[in-house]
């Protein structure tokens, strides 16, 4: 991996070389593999330069359980719609008194729902790309499986996550330990690699040990011990071995973030869950940190029955939150440098079902926001008749859309990360 | 490569180590003086120790226990007063039903906290280890949440009958488990009907419970097992089968074809050799490995005899427990450390391995929640992933502050220290490790903490750090300067397997 464009290159390491000549003076314990995690400790503090690829940051929100992507993007002038949603469906924009679609596309007859306000302000700034109908092949309607499949961009959903590949391919030597940044319980599997492992956090404050607050004199060999990683005589890919790395990524990775969280942020953000993890994820772009995607999530989109309400409410927290997000990158004058993209696993039956809800489907609506976006609407709408057992039949691969992402924004090899070459989406301005 | 062999593991290999992995993987682990024993009994005894466990007493949950009222539905009169109310718009009387509501959902919250503390407290306590992990398996396998279901009571029930037959017989737990209101309204069945199937929970028996995914069935077997289990609902906390509800007309399921009801649906499902695999694999991952690459070639083996085996005994659960634990597999010294410590084992195991005070079942509680593991509510009907995935930079730091927690006493954000009444740290455990340092030497005080602490045996690299650092607290390994050895050792990477 010669190529300076790519981040952890060769190049970054050797200029760096002087410090880490003297932090291994200090850190006896330290071994060669574990280098690059200490240098990237450093390279934090060094200013970055807007516009250079290595600079780029994607930002992945995922809603989990299955958003349902006709009642996000509302084709409101199909009569179909309206026939397999009798009570779920979002009124038309003529129609008075009930709160109406936001018109997205008046040509194509295309809308958003009511509560994504937040989504209807980027899309009007040129900042909101729809892509249609995404999905894949054969779809799998178990919310783990397709979820999977998503996570992985394989159909039979096996191996690393395909952003932990993605940091597989595209750093020499050990992946920096802040590369890949998820904010919630548990890191999913999108960024997990076959030799990297995302940071993973729900609250900053509990992100150190505590050990040293009972004995100061604990603390050198606490770092001493995590800071070895993986140590002479563990067998490498073993539970020891993974342990081991893992402690030691903790350790590199603790006072970096709590220091980046600790301000306060340009704009107000919304109280919600989501506009909390956009919020903190603001902050560290801010900070300046090296890490190149971020990972937000929430879930509650599994609306099987009384799904009016439930779904609405998800919405307007998915959009006020993302407006918020795109607000502070613009104050912070970071916006162009930061990619956003949201999906989910699957959307749902176009047929309402007799709870009030809707059931597991397939393709739907994925957006893309941030100024470099090709902003409106993307690609083909799904037929609303012409449907396979009831569901609608994808016009995207989903793999076309990453291979967009990855290849054009961050410059990344994507036949190589997605193991497989997809004709790219349209949705970056050339 | 590890031992495939299901035989009897021969008496000369029996010994501390292997009884300490039998306790730590069938249990959560003991002091010293129940790991000796163990150690001092002959193999099969000792597993049966462990497995036979109706004879050993434990505190019998009274029927009171926990309030069954709280989700109660409304008496006829009061859904009269409410119809009443919302026709004439009288808001005093909606007010009520509403604040009466807003009240009980708070009583339900709280009783299920007391409910995740006193699970945890019965495996901190409880004479009957396996009993307890094993309702912690069929929680994690039969996964249902609180959040969906709406009711801790129901919650409770699903417990109570996954620990009586914890050990018992998976067919009757499959029986079970669909007329499980706790699961019928987790998974949707209970507004399954003729004609408007919802096929949550029949997928969820293949994919998840029962066959495995992608095992041999299609998305047509789902759609019409899920006919087959219309009707299957529940009324206040029991069962009830709805006939008006159920659909009656012929179904073919994987082959078979009748007019099936969910019974027949469970009944086809565990004709399935797919069945006792899966299970079999699921039990094998939890007892034995659950690295990423596991099982291996040798240990898929080893899955397949169990798997044969389950099938001979029908479904029953001891057996194949009795024949796993007592295996050359199982204590194969390649399976020493190979398993990750879900966060209950690691809280639970600590108390009881190293004999600290339990502390606060609040705190300990919320720590589980942290690290990733809430009672009653696991992140989907999935269970907990498990293995490499409890394991993130940030879970690390919980866990090994959980482990300072427990030792000292002192709260990560508070900085409050206990202080306790009794000096613990020279319990069984300072006994164990003096016993162990006879010679006097500090070295040897130091390796016996790590054995006393680790599953696997540290590299010499390890080793020598440990040593260096109880050398220079400078004195015997007791008291004061045992605790903080203890930090410093759970804080090991090491100390998160078992």
């Amino acid at each position: 991996m010669a190529d300076p464009n790519l981040p952890f290159s060769r190049r970054i390491f050797l200029q760096q070389g002087v410090t880490l000549a003297s932090l291994v003076s200090t850190i006896p314990w330290f071994l060669q593999h574990s280098a690059l995690g200490v240098l990237s400790q450093q390279s934090t503090r060094t200013g970055s330069t807007p516009g250079v690829p290595e600079d780029r940051v994607l930002v992945v929100v995922q809603l989990g359980g299955g958003n349902d992507g006709l009642n996000t993007i509302v084709p409101y002038g199909d009569d179909a719609y309206y026939r397999a949603r009798p009570t779920l469906a979002i009124a038309s924009p003529e129609r008075a008194g009930s709160s109406p679609v936001l018109i997205a596309d008046a040509g194509a007859g295309l809308g958003l729902h009511p509560n994504l306000g937040g989504l209807k302000a980027l899309l009007d700034d040129g900042r909101l790309s729809i892509v249609q109908g995404v999905g894949y092949p054969n779809p799998n309607r178990s919310h783990f499986a397709s979820m999977d499949i998503w996570q992985t961009a394989r159909t039979d959903a096996k191996g690393a996550g395909w952003i932990g590949r993605y940091v597989d391919c595209t750093c020499s030597g050990t992946p920096d330990p802040e590369g890949v940044i998820s904010i919630g319980r548990t890191a999913p599997l999108a960024l997990v690699g076959e030799r990297s492992t995302p940071v993973s956090f729900e609250n900053a404050q509990l992100f150190r040990w505590m050990g040293a607050d009972v004995d100061p004199a604990l603390e050198p060999t606490y770092e001493q011990m995590t800071r070895a990683g993986e140590i002479d005589g563990v067998a490498p890919g073993s539970q020891q071995a993974f342990l081991m790395r893992t402690a030691l990524d903790a350790q590199l990775s603790s006072d970096r973030i709590r220091d980046a969280l600790r301000g306060s942020p340009l704009v107000r953000y919304p109280t919600t869950t989501l506009a909390r993890q956009m919020q903190a994820i603001g902050a560290m772009i801010r900070a300046g940190m090296r890490t190149r995607v971020y990972y937000a999530s929430i879930g509650g989109f599994d609306t099987h029955a009384g799904q009016a309400n439930a779904h609405g409410q998800r919405l307007r927290e998915v959009g006020d939150a993302l407006k918020a997000f795109q607000d502070d990158l613009v104050a912070q004058g970071n916006d162009t440098r930061v990619l956003t993209m949201v999906f989910s696993e699957f959307g749902r039956r176009v047929r309402q079902n007799a709870s009030g809800g809707t059931d597991h489907g397939t393709a739907a609506p994925m957006f893309l926001i941030g100024p470099m976006v090709k902003a409106g609407v993307v690609g083909t709408h799904p037929s609303l008749t012409d449907l396979d057992s009831g569901d609608l039949k994808f016009t995207t691969d989903f793999r076309s859309v990453y291979a967009s992402v990855l290849d054009d924004w961050m410059r990344a090899p994507a036949g190589k990360v997605l193991g497989g070459s997809y004709p790219k989406a349209k949705v970056l301005r050339s | 490569m590890p031992d495939p062999s299901l035989a009897p593991i021969p008496r000369e290999r029996w010994g501390r180590a292997a009884a300490s992995h039998l306790l730590v993987r069938a249990g959560f682990g003991g002091t010293p003086e129940q790991v000796d024993a163990l150690a001092a009994m002959r193999p099969a005894d000792a597993v049966d120790c462990l497995i036979e466990y109706e004879g050993i007493a434990t505190d019998p949950t009274p029927d009171d226990l926990f309030d069954a009222t709280i989700r109660r539905p409304l008496s006829d009169d009061e859904r009269a007063t409410l119809a009443r109310a919302r026709r004439d718009g009288d808001e005093g009387v909606l007010e009520r039903f509403q604040r009466e509501r807003t009240t009980r959902d708070m009583q339900d919250r709280d009783q299920l906290v007391s409910m995740r503390q006193w699970w945890l407290k019965r495996m901190i306590e409880t004479g009957r280890p396996l009993e307890e992990k094993m309702t912690l398996f069929w929680h994690g396998h039969f996964a249902t949440g609180w959040r969906t279901v709406e009711d801790s009571y129901h919650m409770y029930l699903q417990n109570r009958m996954m620990r009586t037959h914890a050990t018992g017989d998976f067919a009757d737990l499959a029986y079970r488990i669909i007329r499980d209101p706790a699961m019928l309204r987790y998974l949707d069945n209970n507004r399954s009907r003729r004609g408007q199937p919802n096929e949550n929970l029949a997928r969820e028996l293949m994919e998840l419970f029962v066959l495995g995914e992608g095992r041999g069935y299609t998305e047509r077997d789902i759609k019409e097992a899920a006919r087959a289990l219309t009707g299957f609902t529940f009324e206040d906390d029991s069962f009830v089968f709805d006939g008006r509800a159920h659909d009656d007309g012929r179904k073919s399921i994987l082959g078979k074809d009748g007019p099936f009801d969910g019974d027949d649906l469970v009944k086809i499902l565990l004709s399935r050799p797919e069945c006792s695999e899966f299970i079999c694999g699921k039990l094998h991952r939890f007892f034995v490995d659950d690295g990423p690459a596991a099982p291996d070639p040798d240990a898929r083996v080893a899955v397949t005899r169990l798997a044969e085996l389950m099938r001979r005994e029908r479904y029953r659960l001891k057996p194949v427990l009795r024949t796993l634990f007592l295996s050359r597999h199982f204590h194969d010294p390649a399976y020493r450390g190979s398993v990750v410590k879900s966060p209950v084992q690691l809280v639970v195991q600590t108390i009881r391995q190293l004999g600290t005070p339990p502390r606060e079942l609040a705190t300990l509680s919320s720590a589980l929640e942290l690290m990733g593991q809430s009672l009653f509510q696991p992140p989907s009907v999935k269970g907990w992933d498990g293995g490499r995935a409890w394991i993130n930079t940030s879970t690390l730091f919980i866990r090994q502050n959980t482990a300072v927690y427990l030792l000292t006493g002192r709260l990560p954000e508070s900085g409050m220290w206990a202080t306790d009444p009794s000096p613990w740290a020279d319990g069984p455990l300072g006994r164990a490790v003096a016993a162990r340092a006879r010679e006097g030497s500090t070295d040897a005080a130091a390796d016996a903490a790590l054995e006393l602490c680790l599953s696997v045996d540290p590299v010499p690299a390890r080793r020598e750090q440990f040593r260096a650092f109880v050398r220079a607290l400078g004195g015997p390994l007791a008291g004061e300067r045992l605790i903080r050895a203890l930090c410093m050792a759970t804080a090991l990477p090491e100390y998160q397997l078992c």
